[in-house]
């Protein structure tokens, strides 16, 4: 099992939740164990079966899509987090 | 050297070496000093490029209003260029940064127009999308979206990194308009096209990601996806604890987005078996001393963050 963090603006889709455990190996695994419990997670951050670009996903920090995408492995004390891309600071 | 006026004293930052943080004895770790730009972050550099650019388009004319949303640095350096340039100044700012950028836009003779701080970067840029639609009069140079904003670093900052250390190998920065991002990954890449471009994005605190929807997340239309590498994710409590490692270590006195990207640096460093990474530090700590970032309770200021946009 390993951590999905899920961020405010998805929380009604999963019942108010922070962090849901979710099994899997692989990212992929793991969001689809959480979109066959929560539905309407899949929903809301997949158009047309693949992950919207208005989502990141990040396993321990690193952003998938860098990675393996929906490959990237997913270990038991990994951390996962699922985040609506957006604006940082005029910090830039 | 004499410079005819402040603007023209922007950009040529320091370039120092990180001997005692390099996580590896084979691993080179460069600094780009952007604190040391005349109002202190590397925003001068795009301040100068997308007003001189609209000037010279003549979508900027003498005396007109400028518009701008930012949480800070962008505004600060719009206020001391557009001033000197004879323009009136208005910034969009969310209402929960620190006092010192309130201060020093005033200074700088900036009008400040503060948003929603629970809507975050994005509810400054909605309020300022509707002032502008409402009043034609302003000219918002809009950094999100303006190629002047790249082009300064694809002209300037990158050309200077590669000068400084042509075998850089990897490029850090932190991700807010991806504009540093994209435009000396551009440099880089055109001369070495084996470099690594890494971004480090700030993970905003609960209390100010403040989107009802996530069709109202924002992706920045300057961030030119396909020159990163690499992209991290970044905590406030890692990005303090990498501004405090930067003062104690170094004697560097940088910004939160330094403290984050510094983290990632270090992460990058420490699985490569050798070669040069450059991080560059956007701006310095001024404007931090008020959230106490060196100082406090790490635990409590971690608590206070959540609600704060500070980067």
């Amino acid at each position: 099992m390993s951590q999905v963090r899920i961020p405010p603006v998805l929380r009604e889709t999963v019942g108010g939740e922070r962090n849901l455990d979710a099994a899997g190996n692989t990212v992929g695994e793991v969001l689809a164990d959480l979109f066959l419990r929560y539905p309407a997670l899949r929903e809301r951050v997949t158009v047309d079966g693949v992950l919207s670009p208005f989502v990141n996903v990040y396993v321990n920090g690193r952003d998938v899509r860098y990675g393996e995408g929906l490959e990237t492995a997913v270990g038991p004390a990994d951390q996962v987090i699922l985040l609506p891309a957006m604006a940082g600071g005029g910090l830039d | 050297m004499i410079r005819g006026d402040l603007v023209a004293a922007i950009g040529h930052t320091p370039m120092v070496e990180l001997r005692r943080l390099s996580p590896h004895p084979r691993v080179r770790l460069l600094a780009k000093i952007e604190g040391a730009n005349p109002t202190g972050s590397v925003k001068d550099r795009i301040a100068r490029s997308m007003l001189a650019e609209a000037t010279a388009s003549g979508a900027l004319r003498a005396g007109q209003t400028i518009l701008e949303p930012s949480s800070g640095n962008t505004g600060i350096s719009l206020a001391m260029v557009g001033g000197l340039m004879g323009h009136p100044v208005r910034i969009v700012m969310p209402d929960n940064t620190t006092p010192e950028r309130e201060k020093l836009l005033r200074l700088y003779g900036a009008e400040i127009v503060f948003s929603p701080g629970a809507e975050g970067s994005n509810g400054a840029i909605r309020m300022a999308e509707a002032m502008a639609a409402a009043d034609p009069d302003v000219f918002m140079p809009f950094q999100y979206a303006n190629p002047a904003n790249p082009r300064a670093h694809e002209e300037g900052t990158g050309p200077e990194i590669l000068a400084a250390a042509p075998e850089v190998d990897v490029f850090v920065a932190g991700l807010g308009t991806g504009g540093t991002l994209t435009g000396v990954g551009r440099a880089l890449k055109a001369v070495r096209p084996g470099v690594r471009v890494v971004a480090a994005e700030p993970l905003p605190g609960e209390q100010v990601q403040g989107l009802r929807s996530l069709e109202e997340g924002y992706v920045p239309p300057v961030l030119d996806a396909g020159v990163l590498d690499d992209r991290y994710l970044v905590s406030n409590r890692e990005a303090v604890i990498g501004v405090r490692r930067l003062m104690a270590e170094e004697g560097i006195f940088a910004g939160l987005s330094s403290g984050a990207a510094l983290t990632v640096a270090l992460r990058v460093a420490a699985e490569m078996d050798g070669g040069s990474v450059v991080v560059l530090l956007a701006d310095g700590g001024w404007k931090y001393l008020s959230a106490g970032l060196w100082d406090r309770d790490l635990d409590e200021l971690q608590a206070d963050m959540e609600g704060q946009v500070l980067w």
